[in-house]
Order: C-alpha cells, then structure tokens, then sequence
C-alpha cells in the first residue's frame, strides 16, 4: 500500500471518472475529502484530505495553563470525550509525579470503559447503517443515552464531558450514578447479544464485510495502526495490557484479536471489547466498595482545584484557587510521554515542559490522525460501496482528525 | 515492564553508533538520545531490523522549536516502540534554523508519511526524499510554519475585532 497521486498524465483519463468522496458525503462527517478515480465502480486511486476543521488545538494548549487545557481534550474524541480527558490528566499527573488513590483509578475505569462502549456502539451502529440495516443503530443509541446520562449524573454535561481534574474528579460519583451503572451493567448485555445477533450471522452483513478491505498484521504495524483495527489483524497490543495506568494491572480481561483484519474482524473485536469493558466495570464496582467512599481525589491542594464553598469561605482555598487557575503553580521542568487506550487506538499525549506556565510543546498522537492514511491506498481496487464501509469501520472522528 | 533495560539498550546503542548517540537523558523511565542528520535513518534502521530489539512500532513523529538555541533551533523527536519488549525509545535531531533538513522516514514505516506532513506543516521541517510533502491540516498559500514560536496566539483581549466594529 502507497499513497498514490489521484492520476497521472499516462493515465488514460478519457475513460476513468473522479468522484469527490466527501467532504459533504454523509459517511464522511462533513470533513473528510477523497478525490476518487474510478473505472466503472472500482476505485483506481484515491487522495485523502483533510484539515477542514483545524483548530490548533497545540498551538492554543501552548498558551494555557494546564488546567484550561483539560476542556481542549474533551473536544478530540468526542464519542468518548472521558477517555481523552483522562489521558490527559493521567499524562500531566505523571509529569507532576502525583499518586492518585485507589478509588479514583477504578472511578476512572469506570468512566473510560463507559465512554468505550458509548464509541463502540456508535461505530458498530454505524457500520450496520452502511450496510442498509438502520435498527441495530437506533436500538443500540438507547444505551448509548443510558451512558450519557450516567455522564450527566457524575459530571452535569453529556458529550464534551470535562469530568476529571488533575489529581482525581471534580465531584463524587453520587448513589444515583452507581444505581445508574449497575442498571446499564444488567440491562446492556442483553442488548448486546440482540445487537450480535441481528448482525452476526445476517447474510448480508456478512457479504458486504467478509472480505472486505482486508490488512495484515506487517501492514498495519507499518502504518502504526493501533486500537480495534490493529487487533482485527492479529497483533494483541493494547495500551491497557502492555503499560497498564490507573491500576488496569489489577484486572482481569481479555484483549481479543481478530484473524483476517476485514471490516467484520473490526465490527467483532469491537463488539468483543464491550463485553471486555462490561467485565472492567463489574470488578470496579466490586473493588470501589471496599474504599473510603469520600475519597475522589488525590490530596494536592496545589493542583487540584478546590470546591466553590470552600473558595468562598477559606483563604488558603481561595489562595490554591487563584494559583491554579491563573496558573502560577511550580512545574517541574520535563519531558514526559503518556498514552492511553482511547476507544479507536493508541492516545498519547508529550508534553514537554519548561517549568512556566503552560507547556512548552504539547502534542496529541491522535490514533484517528494516524489510523486514516492508510484509507486511500487501501481503497485501491475496492468498489466504492465497499470504501464506504471501509471508512465505517475504521472508526475515524473528526474533531480528534483535524484537530 | 520492558524485556530489556535502558541500560542495556544504550549499551547496544553506543556499542553500534558510538559518538553519534548523545546527550542521553531517562525522563521518566523512557531513555531519550540525540543524534545526528546523517545518522537518523540508520539509527531507526538499526533500531528496526536488530533482531533482539525490534522497535518496529513508529508511536509518533513531531518537532518542538527552540529559538533561543543557536545553531540547534528545530529539534525533530521520533518515538519508536517495539512491542516485543514492550519498551520505548525517543530519539531527536536537532537542526540549525537556516538547515532544516531530514531524510524522511517514510522509507521505514508508511505511517511516517502523515506524521512527516503534520510536522512540515507546522514546523516547517523538510523531510527530504518524502514522496509527496504538502501541508496537510492548514491551507496549501499558508505562507508561515505556525507552531513556530515566533508566531504567538492573537492576544485574547484585543478589542479591535469585536462584532460591533463590523455591524454584527
């Protein structure tokens, strides 16, 4: 696979066509442009563009203090703006060498497993749409607004979620989210294996994807894929086994893989990875109950940012309050790289810092930014119904694209 | 846990490199070294196909400008992985302002080709020999590199842009 010119001047033009797939396609989220030559159905070569959205996300990071970058990452991924928030934190607690307690890190599986199902259930809901099958996407969406709601209870906001704060949470997991994730753990199941079963073994499923854009492991590992569509090819890395964080050691899950590396590997492994996020949070649950259920942060009153009443009422508070934000706390002055297992691949954040302000240099790895490259060589040769689908099933968001 | 230790991965490092690998650091337990232009593509080469080590992985590619650095303004920062010992390695290039350029890695990984665009895009960094160095998330008459420092954000609190000056 190369990235090939979209023609040349010995093609013979005269009998191939060019399409622009995108960017007003409705698979390809107002933002992705392919220019397309196609002979007959078949597409010849391919050039991606992107950038429509660009909104300099590491050159506005470098001008603030690392506080206010938290609600840039929730702007990435948005399908699970939880786990980019995290990865986020996690990155700059490293660097600041905080320690969180238990009961945060299972908070945070929690949260990030849930904002993984949310992603997977669009993606997969999606793929099916793709494929001319609307109810498993508008079933499956009921769940995914069980999420946003257990989202709503912990954090008062739905999609770009701004939940975690360096050193923990902003506020307390309350009774009605645990009753609310306990419901979604019983109910969703159930759902899933309907979901499955609607799909799995549908005829047309699984001729228009059996097959279909097919990768090796050798290529994919050369395009640095990560996330759902490395595995779908056989290579078990995932950063939740391989660098464990927020104490995903202490767990016990499986990280499946796939065989062929087809769209339907990818749909599988995805559907797989639920029940795993499923199995993470039972065991969550089951550990958080044995802690002091008032923990939620760490206790670094020089990063995290107090709760209001206090500011109001205690001057040492209201001190803290004032340094954060306005970002006057010592940093140290390093370098640090930190990655996560984000819903679609490999989420690392580097920073690297000069001990001022805000950081010297940030930069995302975007797994999505990463992940799309390979679409236009892979597309070659395939018929343009299949690229469709290809994109589908390689779970590309937007804003974490361009960002 | 890595299979092998920093230790033992510089060890080899210098033993095959020498002078060319330098100002070695271990920012939170991940071994970083300079090298040179010449020697980049070697290095990951090497660092690629030694059967022990096997970086195989290409994590991600960027650059971070130092204006205040003579002679070493632009440092190109390359992490690579090997997943079979599960450790990592960051290796930089640092270039000269007037100077800045870098064979592409392109020739190792395909996944170096977006990773080389977004970081020319931004940097200006020219990765000579990469088959089709465009900018890729700014505009193709973007005339400046804007991640460089000399381009500073639009300060927040200028009033001249305020809707009512434009009958908004």
């Amino acid at each position: 696979m190369q990235n090939f010119p979209a023609y040349t001047d010995t093609d013979l033009q005269s009998e191939l066509s060019t399409l622009n797939l995108g960017p007003t396609h409705p698979a390809t989220h107002g933002v992705f442009q392919n220019v397309l030559q196609l002979d007959g159905e078949r597409i010849v070569s391919g050039v991606s563009t992107i950038g429509y959205i660009h909104r300099a996300f590491e050159k506005i990071a470098e001008h603030r203090p690392f506080y206010q970058i938290t609600p840039l990452t929730d702007r990435l991924n948005y399908c699970s703006s939880p786990i980019n928030n995290m990865g986020w934190h996690l990155s700059v607690e490293k660097l600041l060498g905080i320690e969180t307690p238990k009961r945060v890190d299972y908070m945070r599986i929690i949260i990030m497993e849930l904002a993984r199902i949310a992603d997977h259930i669009v993606c997969n809901g999606v793929l099916g749409v793709d494929t001319g099958a609307f109810t498993g996407f508008l079933y499956m969406m009921e769940y995914r607004e069980a999420i946003y709601e257990i989202y709503e209870e912990v954090c008062g906001s739905r999609l770009t979620t701004n939940v975690g704060r360096i050193g923990g949470f902003e506020r307390n997991y309350n009774d009605i989210a645990f009753a609310k994730i306990r419901k979604f753990l019983e109910t969703f199941p159930k759902a899933l294996s309907e979901f499955e079963s609607l799909f799995n073994r549908n005829r047309i499923f699984i001729d228009r994807t059996k097959d279909v854009a097919p990768v090796t492991a050798e290529q994919a590992l050369s395009y640095s894929w990560s996330g759902p569509i490395l595995r779908a090819t056989g290579v078990d890395y995932d950063v939740r086994a391989m660098n464990p964080y927020c104490s995903y050691d202490e767990f016990d899950f499986e990280v499946p893989v796939g065989t062929r590396g087809d769209v339907y590997d990818r749909f599988l492994v995805r559907n797989e990875e639920m029940k795993q996020s499923l199995r993470l949070i039972e065991q969550a649950l089951t550990k958080i109950e044995k802690e002091d259920p008032n923990i939620f942060h760490a206790d670094v009153p020089e990063f995290y940012l107090p709760p209001k009443e206090e500011v109001y009422n205690n001057m040492e508070a209201l001190i803290y309050h004032f340094k954060i934000v306005m970002g006057e706390v010592k940093t140290p002055v390093a370098e640090v790289y930190h990655s996560v297992e984000g819903a679609n691949g490999e989420l690392g954040f580097y920073i690297i810092n000069d001990g001022g302000r805000s950081p010297y240099r940030l930069h995302f790895r975007r797994p999505s930014f990463i992940n799309y490259q390979a679409y236009a060589p892979m597309s070659r040769g395939m018929l343009l119904s299949d690229a469709i689908i290809n994109m589908s099933s390689l779970n590309i968001i937007a804003g974490e694209l361009d960002a | 846990m890595g299979k092998i230790t920093n230790e033992e991965l510089l060890q080899k490092l210098k033993l095959q490199f020498g002078e060319n690998v330098s100002n070695v650091t271990e920012s939170y337990g991940l071994l970083t070294v300079d090298t040179t232009r010449e020697q980049i593509i070697d290095l990951l080469n090497w660092l690629y196909n030694e059967p022990v080590l096997q970086f195989t992985y290409l994590t991600d590619i960027t650059a971070v400008h130092y204006p205040e650095l003579q002679g070493k303004e632009m440092a190109v920062v390359y992490h690579v992985h090997s997943l079979v010992n599960n450790i990592r390695i960051r290796v930089k290039v640092f270039l000269a302002e007037g100077d800045i350029n870098i064979p592409t890695a392109t020739t190792i990984w395909n996944g170096a080709n977006w990773m080389e665009r977004e970081t020319y895009d931004f940097f200006g960094v020219n990765f000579t020999g990469h088959a089709d160095l465009r900018r890729i998330l700014n505009v193709d008459d973007m005339t400046v590199f804007p991640m460089r420092k000399e381009f500073p954000l639009e300060d927040p609190n200028r009033v001249d842009k305020k809707d009512y000056f434009f009958g908004r």
